[in-house]
């Protein structure tokens, strides 16, 4: 299947032995210039490279509290070494956290700091030279940002800002990735990153309503572009087409449907997702979410909900007010934005919603904490509501649902191995290796509880779980939205399915 | 007063000010770079209350190193618990009269000495003996520990093996503190003991010792979770909005 080893699952975890350079062949494919224009970089390395990118390091240590704080308070303790999936799976010593932001660390000290400057050797300090920028496009894109490693760093040291910092950097002097910034690009154009254009939107929105009312015998709509809605829908562009994505989209429509709520999906604004953030630019992560609001305003809407969207919850929740805000102009009786798990988990509360949980008994579901939201974001105004919500949404559908091991859910969730934008066939071998943690849980899960399926709110989650379950010995289509979970128990009203439980009833 | 006594008075005033005024302008640094965005991890408390939990949780029982990783937390806790408890009793060096509550800390702080070389000494074999912690180890990693090794055996050197006049010792630093220097006593120890603990001062501000006020400046520990419900926007991020309009 493939020319690497697929690494082992164990029973129990085992912290590999590190080896040096094993993954320094990997490295994703270089942006063009006609994909680094539009985003303001250059399109190639510029003859005064090296000034650019340590002006440009120097600007993001003024702007920036946490990577100065971060390059300078880590006192190399080893905690956060054995606790990166890459590093597990790969094995490669770049892979540990720390070794990986002293790749940008060796170079902030020998500029910028006493010791750096005159005892080099003593702290590690380097000059910056090509072969080190190569270094950091290779490893740095072996990151996803997923920051497990700053939930066990005494400090909080957060890997993740380092490698947004570092792709900064690397973007200024024209070393730009080509999956990200291609994918940028196409929203500013079209308006999403699978670059859908309205009108084929649209025709899979209609695609849809016929789908739902030939399942359920129900006029389920899917409205695009309506003035005056009173929920702007934004979801992951994947939700349109990619399964099980899709099958999500039609679980949230249905639900907005029994709700009896007025909404609108935005083609200006139809992608919940942002890579602007992946690239730690913080220009382009707002260009992209100015959109959302342009949306909300043009379309007079009162509430704005995201999808199923790991690292986009993460934008919406933690940073779409401070990038986008004020949202004065919104309905102050809800938080902005809502996510979609919110919305239903609300209903199910309130009792609302008509649950045939049998829909759901020949699965036997776990879950996967997308690392975005686990540790990124929140949900439902309460202290680790990210992780309590997802899980009573799905005992509300399922009769049998399991947790993988304690030390790989939650906050110490382990990346799917796909995140941060390394979602591209150009990376393949990380992203395998990369899922190893994740996998080993999921078997452990299955052996013990005889799971059948894994269930996510994240659309990088699903497309990677898609692709890289085959290689553990899983199969492709166990990957399912909860949404999806939520589609098949829904009853809706005047659907086949109520009339045959009614019957069902009647006959006892 | 002799040649070294001299030196020495010269060298702890140019420490102090080394450290007080190092410290102090990193402090001032780190304070004034905006945190632009809401990185907290989470889950994080969502009050400032909780926050100050959380901090206070980091810095008195270092959560997250005990969930990370026991052996470091062990070492490491010895460690610093042990230095916290010598350096109180130490505070009878620098004051007169003694303050009450540093006698209660007198019965512990040769006991912690010795936990502070058993953590010391724990730290610095992880440093030979897990590939992964050889790997990311510099030549400074080993020299801090080293250093603080250094300070803490010549300190003990003092209280088991040949004693120094500590009653003169107290008068040099008092007589530092009220610009009335004293001369110091030339016993080998004492003068390794204070030159390493000279040296830590000078280095501190350019190390990695900074982590100590590094660490109430983390983002990622001192942020609430508010984000939905106040607009949290970094001045700069102000501007460039302002520029657009």
């Amino acid at each position: 299947m493939a020319d690497y080893d697929v690494p082992e699952l164990h029973e129990y975890p085992i912290i590999p032995k590190l080896k040096e350079g094993v993954m320094a062949h990997s490295s994703p494919f270089i942006a063009a210039e006609k994909f680094q224009g539009p985003l303001g970089f250059p399109g190639e390395l510029p003859e005064n490279w090296k000034d650019i990118a340590i002006d440009k390091m120097g600007e993001l240590l003024g702007k920036y509290r946490s990577l100065q704080v971060f390059l300078d308070i880590c006192v190399h303790c080893g905690a956060c070494t054995d606790k990166c999936h890459y590093f597990l799976g790969t094995t490669d010593a770049k892979n540990m956290p720390v070794a990986r932001q002293e790749l940008l660390r060796k170079v902030y000290r020998r500029y910028f700091t006493f010791a750096g400057k005159y005892f080099p050797k003593l702290v590690g300090a380097v000059d910056l030279s090509e072969e080190v920028l190569d270094d950091w496009y290779s490893y740095f894109h072996q990151c996803s940002q997923c920051r497990r490693c700053s939930v066990f760093c005494p400090y909080g040291i957060d890997t993740a800002e380092i490698s947004m910092a570092a792709r900064e950097i690397l973007d200024a002097v024209g070393k730009g990735q080509k999956y990200c910034n291609e994918i940028i690009g196409k929203v500013f154009v079209i308006g999403n990153n699978l670059g859908l254009p309205e009108r084929a939107l649209a025709d899979t929105l209609e695609g849809l309503e016929e789908d739902i009312e030939d399942e359920t015998g129900v006029k389920v709509r899917l409205p695009l572009d309506v003035k005056g809605a009173d929920i702007l829908v934004v979801t992951p562009s994947a939700d349109f087409f990619a399964e099980p994505h899709v099958d999500g989209l039609i679980g949230y429509a249905k639900v907005f449907h029994e709700a009896g709520v007025s909404w609108t999906l935005s083609s200006h604004a139809s992608e919940a997702a942002n890579f602007g953030m992946f690239i730690g630019s913080y220009e382009n992560m707002r260009k992209l979410s100015l959109r959302i609001r342009e949306a909300a305003l043009e379309l007079g809407v009162k509430r704005i909900v995201f999808g199923e969207c790991g690292h986009a919850w993460r934008v919406a929740y933690s940073f779409l007010n401070t990038l986008a805000g004020p949202f004065d102009f919104l309905d102050p009786k809800y938080p902005v934005p809502q996510h979609i798990l919110e919305f239903t988990y609300n209903l199910i509360q309130e009792g609302k919603l008509r649950l045939n949980k049998s829909e759901n008994d020949h699965m036997r579901v776990t879950f996967h904490d997308s690392c975005n939201i686990a540790r990124g974001a929140g949900m439902g105004q309460m202290e680790g509501g990210q992780f309590i919500i997802p899980r009573e949404v799905i005992k509300a559908v399922c009769n049998h649902f399991y947790d993988m091991p304690q030390d790989t859910i939650h906050d110490a969730t382990y990346c799917c191995g796909g995140g941060g934008g390394l979602l591209t066939d150009d990376l393949m071998e990380l992203r395998v290796k990369g899922a190893q943690p994740r996998m080993e849980a999921l078997k452990t899960v299955t052996e013990e509880h005889g799971i059948t399926n894994l269930a996510a709110i994240c659309a990088i989650c699903k497309s990677q779980f898609a692709k890289v379950l085959p290689y553990y010995g899983f199969t492709m289509d166990q990957i399912v939205s909860v949404h999806q979970l939520v589609s098949n128990a829904i009853v809706l009203t005047g659907s086949e399915q109520e009339a045959e439980l009614a019957a069902e009833a009647e006959s006892k | 007063m002799s040649y070294v006594s001299t030196l020495y008075v010269g060298l702890f005033y140019a420490a102090t000010v080394i450290l007080v005024v190092g410290v102090a302008l990193r402090i001032k640094k780190y304070a004034q770079i905006p945190a632009p965005l809401k990185i907290p991890t989470m889950p994080a408390p969502r009050t400032e209350a909780g926050v100050a939990m959380r901090m206070f949780r980091e810095v008195v029982f270092f959560e997250s190193l005990f969930r990370s990783n026991k052996w470091t937390w062990i070492f490491g806790y010895l460690f610093h618990f042990g230095m916290l408890l010598v350096l109180l009793r130490h505070l009878r060096y620098f004051t007169e009269p003694v303050w009450f509550w540093v006698n209660w800390v007198q019965p512990f702080g040769k006991y912690a000495a010795f936990a502070m070389l058993a953590g010391l000494l724990g730290l610095w074999a992880r440093r030979f003996l897990v590939d992964r912690v050889r790997y990311i180890s510099t030549p400074s990693d080993h020299l801090m520990l080293a250093l603080l090794v250094g300070i803490v055996m010549s300190g003990l050197g003092m209280a088991y093996l040949a004693h120094t006049d500590i009653v003169a010792v107290k008068a040099f630093f008092l007589g530092l503190m009220h610009l009335s220097p004293q001369p110091l006593p030339g016993d080998l120890f004492l003068l390794v003991h204070l030159g390493l603990v000279a040296l830590l001062m000078i280095i501190f501000p350019i190390s990695k010792l900074l982590h100590a006020p590094g660490v109430f400046f983390s983002p990622t520990r001192n942020q609430v979770d508010d984000s939905r419900e106040r607009r949290h926007i970094a001045p700069w991020a102000k501007e460039l909005e302002a520029s657009e309009r």
